[in-house]
């Protein structure tokens, strides 16, 4: 069942995907509201498909890659609609779902059968640091969106060059003020995250970090990564393209690490 | 009857005979009470402005002679050169003439597209044709209808957004740079006109604080005091600058006033918030080196005006969104015209079949051998009433079906031909 689920939410994400892309540049008001209701709709299903599966394994469904990605865009997407309730900002949809589609198409090329729980992950830790740590990533996540869009926004103002993107983007103040906002909330999580996890692996494994492991020593990189970016701003005052570059290169380490490094995942 | 739309604009003439054709005040009226006492007109309204001269009227049928009349009227009173007139008049007939209407109030046939001044100036042309009361039941209504037109082209398509006036254009790209200007301080040096209008926006969009310098600080107060800024002198510019995060300039200087090295100075002191500088001085005041600089985004004249083309081109992609709702419109209007003519056609043709009737039954009765009992007498009654009805029934419910969908006027000229109603009224 949740794998119907699956691939209707894939469904109206791509549809989402396209109308967001084609609003960015040439299309007027009306298509986007219609956007945010495919991508609504979208979302339901995604939200159901990780209920059912839920309801079917009896755990929360983080323990392996299909799952994983599934888990971590739909957190993209939850956090993109609490956004869009308090700013109106249809243009930050034309950067969120097509990382979200991304991840679910990732995820569509994966094992979904669901397996018996390996004792290792068979911890009350384990959600409690796939939450906090992904919902983390996610804010991560919209704040580079937001800091991707300042770096086109910046370059269209710097070299002059005025097309359709320029209308629709926000001005730059509002896009560093909202890129840092959502990084001074996905820091703290991600900090909680990385602590419970570290407390899950004491439990399992003994050690609260094994430094063979890549994803471990990958999680440490970002979260300095963040601290120095947060450091810099704060303290050293930067900002502009730099802090909005850092703030790209942060994510794709994160969706690098997430994709890439993982012993235990199948 | 016929609307029709005779005039010139700044697209078919030249200024040469637009300024010829200017109707203001006294010849304004003269001419709203000729027309109105042409042969032929019955209702009336002159729209002119400095880009056009546009005749509206309704007429009777067959209006060749009004234009004609008009023609010669015109080249007579103005001195118009021979064929002056038929080169660069244009004349829009029913339909077209409704949608002209409708875009020029709209902005859409303005040289600026989408300029509001022109819903204004229309605004005056009704009120005027009002109170000499040439208009009537069509040109009132048209009139109405053209500015509801250009309130839902305004609202429902950006054909008036995006500034297109360089001091505009600076405020615009102000905020999509610093979002709210509430907080803001800008820097005015020199009193060039484009630089303070500029500055005067600024103030209408509740910049914090302008200071303004200027070469003699009795001008700089001067300037100062009409929006509520601070003089101070030129050569305190540089000292000021890490506070200001909008600069504007238009000194007279020969050279540059401001190098690379001073406002990088200034960026440091500032921690490196965002700066715009408007350099609209010719020759240039701030060496453009500094729009390489991180966090300061450098726009000179013709960066200016190269926005300004782009917002022009945008105005312009919305025009075919603005046509669809201006043919849209027009249809409307044309079914209520339609609707004019539809109501009393039936009627008549009603009363017609009603008379051949009532006529038919008295001389079958004056001629039946026997005479009939009352309830005899209703019975054929009710039996040619019943055949007149079925008759009727299938061209009265087409034509007002053919009303809803707005494609009457063939009909209704169709029914009053074949069942000899005589001319339309309406």
């Amino acid at each position: 069942m949740d794998v119907h689920f699956f691939y209707l939410a894939l469904f109206f994400y791509s549809i989402a995907t396209v109308g967001y892309l084609a609003y960015l540049v040439w299309v007027k008001k009306p298509l986007w509201k219609a956007c945010r209701a495919v991508l609504v709709a979208g979302f339901l299903f995604h939200t159901a498909s990780i209920v059912a599966r839920y309801a079917e394994a009896g755990y929360t469904p983080v323990t392996n890659r299909f799952e994983s990605l599934i888990f971590f865009s739909w957190l993209l997407v939850a956090v993109y609609l609490a956004v869009q309730t308090r700013y109106t900002l249809p243009v930050l949809g034309a950067f969120v779902t097509p990382l979200a589609l991304g991840l679910l198409l990732m995820a569509s090329f994966r094992a979904k059968a669901i397996l018996p729980l390996d004792g290792q992950l068979d911890s009350r830790w384990l959600p409690a640091h796939v939450w906090f740590a992904f919902l983390g990533d996610a804010l991560l996540g919209i704040s580079a969106c937001f800091a991707a869009m300042y770096l086109l926004q910046e370059k269209i103002l710097k070299k002059k060059k005025i097309g359709p993107l320029y209308y629709r983007l926000p001005s730059l103040e509002i896009l560093d003020r909202l890129s840092y906002r959502c990084i001074s909330i996905g820091f703290p999580l991600l900090t909680v995250g990385i602590l419970t996890g570290s407390i899950w692996l004491k439990s399992s494994q003994g050690a609260y970090i094994n430094w063979q492991d890549g994803r471990q020593t990958a999680s440490l990189l970002i979260w300095f990564l963040y601290a120095g970016l947060l450091h810099g701003r704060l303290i050293a005052g930067w900002r502009g393209r730099r802090i909005a570059w850092m703030n790209v290169i942060g994510f794709l380490v994160i969706l690098v690490t997430f994709l890439q490094l993982s012993h235990f995942q199948k | 009857m016929e609307i029709l739309c005779i005039g010139v604009n700044h697209e078919t003439a030249p200024v040469a005979v637009r300024e010829r054709l200017a109707l203001t005040g006294k010849s304004l009226q003269e001419t709203l009470g000729w027309l109105k006492g042409l042969e032929g007109v019955r209702e009336a309204l002159v729209l002119a402005t400095c880009n056009r001269v546009e005749l509206y009227l309704v007429t009777e049928n067959e209006s060749g002679q009004v234009v004609s009349g008009i023609r010669d009227h015109f080249a007579e009173r103005f001195g118009l050169a021979e064929n002056d007139w038929d080169r660069f008049h244009y004349q829009h007939d029913y339909h077209e003439a409704i949608a002209h209407l409708f875009r020029v109030t709209s902005g859409m046939d303005s040289m600026v597209v989408g300029e509001p001044q022109i819903t204004g100036q229309v605004k005056e042309a009704y009120r005027q044709a009002v109170h000499q009361k040439t208009v009537g039941t069509i040109l009132n209504r048209l009139f109405h209808r053209c500015f509801h037109v250009s309130k839902r082209v305004r609202t429902e398509t950006e054909l008036a957004a995006r500034a297109v006036s360089v001091s505009y254009v600076a405020v615009e790209l102000a905020k999509k740079i610093f979002g709210d200007l509430r907080n803001r301080q800008a820097l005015l040096a020199g009193a060039g006109e484009m630089a303070e209008l500029a500055a005067r926006h600024l103030a209408s969009h509740g910049i914090a604080r302008i200071l303004v310098a200027s070469r003699t600080l009795e001008n700089a107060k001067r300037l100062a005091a009409s929006f509520q800024g601070e003089a101070i002198p030129l050569d305190s510019v540089p000292a000021s600058l890490p506070q200001i995060d909008i600069l504007l300039c238009s000194t007279a200087a020969p050279d540059y006033i401001l190098r690379a090295e001073q406002i990088r100075e200034a960026m440091r002191m500032r921690r490196h918030k965002p700066v715009f500088i408007i350099d609209i001085a010719v020759p240039r005041n701030i060496d453009p080196a500094v729009n390489t600089i991180e966090n300061v985004y450098l726009y000179d004249i013709d960066d200016l005006q190269g926005v300004l083309q782009a917002n022009l081109e945008e105005r312009r992609k919305e025009l075919k969104r603005a046509e669809a709702i201006v043919q849209e419109e027009v249809r409307t209007f044309l079914a209520w015209i339609n609707g004019l003519d539809l109501v009393p056609t039936i009627v008549s043709l009603r009363e017609r079949a009603e008379r051949i009737r009532a006529a038919e039954m008295e001389k079958a009765l004056s001629l039946l051998q026997t005479p009939v009992s009352a309830k005899d007498r209703k019975t054929i009654e009710a039996m040619s009433q019943a055949i007149v009805n079925k008759i009727l029934h299938d061209p009265v419910s087409t034509l007002k079906q053919a009303d809803e969908k707005g494609d009457t006027p063939g009909l209704v000229e169709a029914v009053r031909k074949l069942f000899s109603l005589g001319p339309q009224k309406g």
